[in-house]
């Protein structure tokens, strides 16, 4: 018989699922076509991103640690400045690889590569496209993670066991930052916009207490500081990373979930302005 | 629905039963703005049927297309596709579709066969189906020797192809196709057409855009004239070309200087006269006595050529403007 009329049960299966209006539950399609386009092109690309933090703590941490000595770290105790940036260097790979994820990468396949067009001539709806591409973002930043916390290790960085859980917090830095970066991102039309991105990105590394304690700067560039997202980051990673808690630690997972929740429903209600146009 | 179209034998399970409409659109509107692209538009199209819209570029073709395809929302009126409203029901609506969008979106990071695979994977179909049906597919769009090739390795024409055979993993029931032989050579357009007019025979439901009047002539059972967003004219290629012009068409140049000023000299020739920058077109029943009549008025064209009436000629009657322009 022919190509198409031959009426296949499971292509007929396929149209008798439930669909809502936005979403067709099949987010692992997406999924499956990042980690299959991964390995046939891009894992290069994945490799570069696990150096650059790596790099900046070789540069930074031992180049430059050797000036400066021990610094004291969150609980007091004196640590070598190595160990002080570690964390903060991943909190701040972890808001690169999301942001990059889910701002640029987003908009270069919207916009230049047509992929989610193609996606959405399919029975895929805008939400299996952004939770699949935010589940990608996060798959990559914990394998950074994980890989990054292990170079700690293996530098003698590390000196509790708490500090493993800095992999769980890098990934929910990452959702805080993948969710956020996608709502944004329905908002820019143009490349000059896009450059905004970096224009925000750029200062926050430099100056969230990556490099220092927040307490060189005077009052009220600290409430500032306190204010941006990467800032708890840092704090939350530096007292992991020597298994100190306070309830700070609490306010900083707290931001975060905030803001994993509020990129969400920003990004849930701008879908269709960012994808289906 | 004025015109209702002879459907062609439909003997396949699965698909609805003929003459039931699958698209249903009344009054359709959609504007960016203060511009209307699609400004009450309404047609409705059988199972079974190949509908085309002719017009020429932004007559709100592809926005139509787009509505359709269910991923632009309409500013106004209805439109049902399978009984479902598109803007509400986008995923449940595009499980039945297969789209072939104007410009290909093919996968460039993923190769040839896994562009089939992953695209099935998107319509949540499994692997034990995918696998044999992306063969038979790449077997249809003659690209089997190429499976494991990269995408930008292909030429123009395969990446069509493939982009057809990749809107058929999902065995649609309609067919969307949004100008799909511009920019091909005459060669790969035949063999392009030749593919279509297969799934035709087998029942699916194929909407096509195109601003070719050849195309529309082969592939269409029935179709709408748009310009501006409006329907100028709807009915089968053969009536509207009854309807609409002369059975034949005398083409005269004279050169660029005396197209324009020949007018007065040929009046009385045929039944009406459309003077072209380029050349003079005399609508006549009979082209060659038409010609004769020319020559006995001691006018003396560079070249002449008498030919049937298409649906270029339709277009320019309608509109006062050629289709590609």
């Amino acid at each position: 018989m022919s190509i198409l009329t031959r009426g296949h049960s499971a292509t007929e299966e396929a149209r008798n699922r439930t669909f809502g209006p936005l979403y067709s539950r099949n987010a692992k399609a997406v999924i499956e076509r990042g980690l299959m386009a991964i390995r046939s092109t891009n894992w290069l690309v994945m490799l570069s991103g696990f150096f650059e933090p790596v790099l900046f703590l070789i540069s930074m941490g031992v180049g430059l640690g050797a000036i400066v000595g021990t610094v004291q770290g969150p609980d007091g105790a004196e640590i070598s400045y190595a160990a002080y940036i570690a964390p903060a260097l991943l909190a701040v790979s972890a808001m690169n690889g999301a942001v990059y994820d889910s701002t640029w990468n987003v908009f270069f396949k919207m916009n230049f590569a047509k992929l989610y067009q193609g996606m959405l001539y399919t029975s895929l709806g805008p939400l299996d496209v952004a939770v699949g591409e935010i589940f990608l973002a996060l798959l990559r930043g914990l394998l950074y993670a994980t890989g990054f916390t292990a170079v700690m290790g293996v530098m003698g960085l590390i000196t509790t066991p708490w500090a493993i859980l800095m992999i769980p917090a890098s990934v929910l830095i990452a959702f805080g930052f993948a969710s956020l970066g996608m709502g944004i991102t329905s908002f820019l039309k143009t490349f000059q916009q896009m450059d905004w991105i970096n224009f925000i990105m750029l200062p926050m590394f430099l100056f969230s207490a990556t490099f220092y304690p927040l307490s060189v700067y005077p009052q009220y560039v600290q409430w500032f500081i306190q204010a941006m997202p990467l800032w708890h980051g840092v704090e939350l990673l530096r007292q992991i990373s020597v298994g100190m808690f306070t309830p700070a630690t609490a306010v900083h997972i707290g931001y975060y979930l905030v803001m994993t929740a509020l990129g969400m429903l920003l990004t849930t209600v701008r879908l269709r302005k960012l994808f289906l146009k | 629905m004025r015109n209702k179209a002879i459907v062609p034998s439909n003997t396949s399970g699965g698909v609805p039963a003929r003459h039931q409409a699958v698209i249903e659109a009344k009054d359709l509107r959609k504007t960016y703005g203060d511009v209307a692209a699609v400004d009450g538009i309404s047609f409705s199209v059988p199972a079974g049927e190949s509908f085309g819209l002719l017009g020429p570029n932004g007559a709100g073709k592809s926005t139509t297309m787009k509505m359709i395809g269910a991923v632009t929302q309409r500013t106004s009126g209805t439109l049902s596709i399978m009984g479902l409203d598109p803007d509400s029901h986008g995923p449940e609506v595009r499980a039945h579709l297969g789209v072939v969008p104007q410009q290909d979106n093919l996968d460039e990071e993923l190769r040839v066969r896994d562009n089939l695979l992953v695209y099935g994977r998107y319509f949540g179909l499994p692997m034990s189906y995918l696998r044999p049906k992306a063969d038979e597919l790449l077997a249809f769009a003659q690209l089997t020797d190429k499976a494991k090739s990269k995408v930008d390795a292909l030429s123009g024409g395969m990446k069509r192809r493939l982009t057809i055979a990749r809107s058929l993993i999902n065995e649609p029931r309609i067919l969307l196709l949004d100008e799909p032989t511009t920019g091909l050579d005459p060669q790969a357009r035949h063999i392009l057409w030749d593919r279509l007019f297969r799934l035709k025979e087998q029942g699916v439901t194929l909407i096509l855009t195109t601003h070719y009047m050849d195309e529309a002539e082969q592939l269409c059972d029935r179709l709408i004239v748009v310009d501006k967003g409006r329907i100028m004219a709807e009915g089968s290629p053969a009536q509207l070309i009854r309807e609409h012009s002369t059975r034949e068409v005398l083409e005269l140049r004279f050169g660029s200087e005396r197209n324009a000023t020949i007018g007065a000299e040929l009046q009385g020739i045929g039944e009406r006269l459309e003077a072209l920058p380029d050349r003079v077109l005399i609508y006549a029943h009979d082209g060659e006595a038409a010609l004769e009549q020319v020559s006995s008025r001691g006018l003396r064209p560079l070249t002449s050529l008498v030919r049937r009436s298409s649906l270029e000629d339709v277009f320019l009657r309608l509109t006062g403007r050629s289709l590609v322009d």
